[in-house]
């Protein structure tokens, strides 16, 4: 089977990965390219583990072809941090104690993030609503939630 | 998935003649995220995916005239994103909306949702409703045809071979109208539709109705088109008889099967309940 050369920018920096045609970019990014902080819960859309942020969309990359990417810019979970310093929302996570296996954790982080870029001050409900596709099976979701808003009060006051 | 082939043509005459000539099975790819799906449970084995989102035109929405035509892989979220799109045909976005999660919402398309041919799709009641126009493209050329005349059966599409949308075309908003969508499901996101709504009124200058789609979803193996329950409210205004007439003729028409989301007895009245809130929102939105 003959393998497509992609050619992408993932979190500020080119990278390359050869696709088979049916390859997630889930896949790609785990086995190809080496980033495994993004995961696969479910691999049909509906956990949220897999969300990265492909030209500025929130996506499932388990619901994304690999060769799609193609000219595209990812952000994924490797990229929330800038260098050792944690984004707010990983030191508000830390703080609130909103995860406890943590396999839920790197798409909600993804998808807390690509909300308060749109909506710097989300309500509860908004915030409800924008992570609805995010399933976590151990915390209730509740520190979550708290968490996200305490790192958008905090990234406003900043 | 072996023996799987990838393509993403720039113009519409080569996705046309990719899926003309393919000898396996050939399928459009727009957000992909019910193809995906399908093939990682194997339901579908397709030997060529043809993406049509490099193609011009496929993604993005443009007013003509007051017109709105709307890419058929344009995103949810593009179109909830569109000033002027939500608000002429706002029961139209809403409902696009409802579709899956933020992350679907990055993805999922019009004709997605409409190909796919799932009963309990929701945009579709909502495009019916607003008497939306699927343009078509094909070996033979184009053709424009109504959105209720493109699902035949659950997962049926009357599309031949070669064909896929390229757009969709919302018509001109009137004065004094309005549409409304509305599902009902046991919880507040993700899931799927028991019932889904939609309808889309005029009104003349004192109120009464003039003009009415209605259209219902989740209740019969297509999407129906309601004429009973239009005609209940043309030439009324929403009083409680018009209303209870609406109820009535919706549930006469359903034909629902029996799931784990509703018996058909449950399926057959909600359908009447919610036909009595989209028309009211309708209405107000007409200005009522
Ligand atoms: C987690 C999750 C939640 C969901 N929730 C909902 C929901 O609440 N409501 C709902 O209605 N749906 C829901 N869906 C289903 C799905 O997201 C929608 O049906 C979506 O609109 C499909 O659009 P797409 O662009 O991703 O389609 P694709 O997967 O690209 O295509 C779907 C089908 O349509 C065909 N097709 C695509 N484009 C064209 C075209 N231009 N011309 C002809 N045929 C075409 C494909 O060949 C395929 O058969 C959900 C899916 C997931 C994964
Ligand atoms: S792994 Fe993609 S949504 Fe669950
Ligand atoms: S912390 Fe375990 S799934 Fe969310």
């Amino acid at each position: 089977m003959s393998k497509t050369h992609v050619t992408t920018t993932i979190n500020g920096e080119p990278a390359e990965f050869l696709a088979e045609a049916g390859l997630t970019l889930l896949d790609a990014l785990r086995d190809e390219v080496g980033l495994t902080g993004t995961k696969e819960g479910c691999g049909s859309g509906d956990c949220g583990a897999c969300s990265v942020i492909v030209d500025g969309r929130l996506v499932c990359s388990c619901l994304m072809l690999a060769v799609e990417a193609e000219g595209s810019t990812i952000e994924t979970i490797e990229g929330v941090a800038t260098g050792d310093t944690l984004h707010p929302l990983q030191r508000k996570f830390i703080e609130y104690a909103a995860l406890q296996c943590g396999f839920c954790t790197p798409g909600f982080l993804v998808a807390a993030k690509s909300l308060l870029e749109k909506n710097n001050n989300p309500t509860e409900t908004e915030v409800r609503f924008w992570l609805a596709g995010n399933l976590c099976r151990c915390t209730g979701y509740d520190k979550i939630v708290r968490a996200v808003m305490d790192a958008a009060a905090e990234m406003r006051g900043a | 998935m072996s023996g799987l082939s990838y393509t993403a043509p720039s113009t519409i005459s080569e996705a046309v003649a990719l899926l003309a000539n393919e000898a396996g099975l050939a399928k459009v790819m727009s957000g992909g995220t019910d193809l995906l799906v399908q093939m990682k449970i194997g339901r579908l084995k397709p030997s060529l995916i043809v993406d049509t989102k490099k193609i011009p035109g496929m993604i993005g929405i443009r007013e003509i005239g007051g017109c709105f035509v709307i890419g058929a892989a344009t995103s949810g979220a593009l179109m909830g994103e569109h000033a002027g799109l939500v608000a002429a045909w706002p029961g139209v976005v809403e409902a696009t909306n409802l579709i899956g999660s933020t992350q679907v919402q990055g993805r999922a398309s019009l004709a997605g949702n409409l190909c796919n041919a799932s009963p309990g799709a929701d945009s579709p009641p909502a495009m019916i409703a607003a008497g939306a126009i699927a343009v078509i493209a094909g070996p033979n050329g184009t053709r424009e045809v109504p959105v209720e005349a493109i699902v035949t059966a659950p997962g049926r599409t009357s599309l031949g071979k070669g064909e896929f949308i390229t757009e969709f075309r919302l018509p001109k908003k009137a004065a004094r109208s309005g549409d409304a969508y509305l599902r009902f499901i046991p919880r507040t996101e993700m899931d799927i539709a028991v019932v889904g709504c939609g309808i889309a009124v005029t009104l003349d200058a004192a109120g009464v109705c003039v003009a009415a789609k209605v259209s219902l979803g989740a209740v019969a193996p297509t999407q129906l088109v309601v004429a009973g329950a239009a005609a209940a409210l043309i030439g009324n205004k929403l009083t409680d008889a018009v209303l209870a007439k609406l109820d009535a003729e919706c549930q006469a028409v359903c034909k629902p099967i029996n799931d784990k989301r509703g018996t058909i007895e449950y399926r057959t009245k909600v359908a009447g309940v919610l036909a009595r809130r989209v028309a009211a929102i309708a209405f107000q939105r007409a200005g009522a």
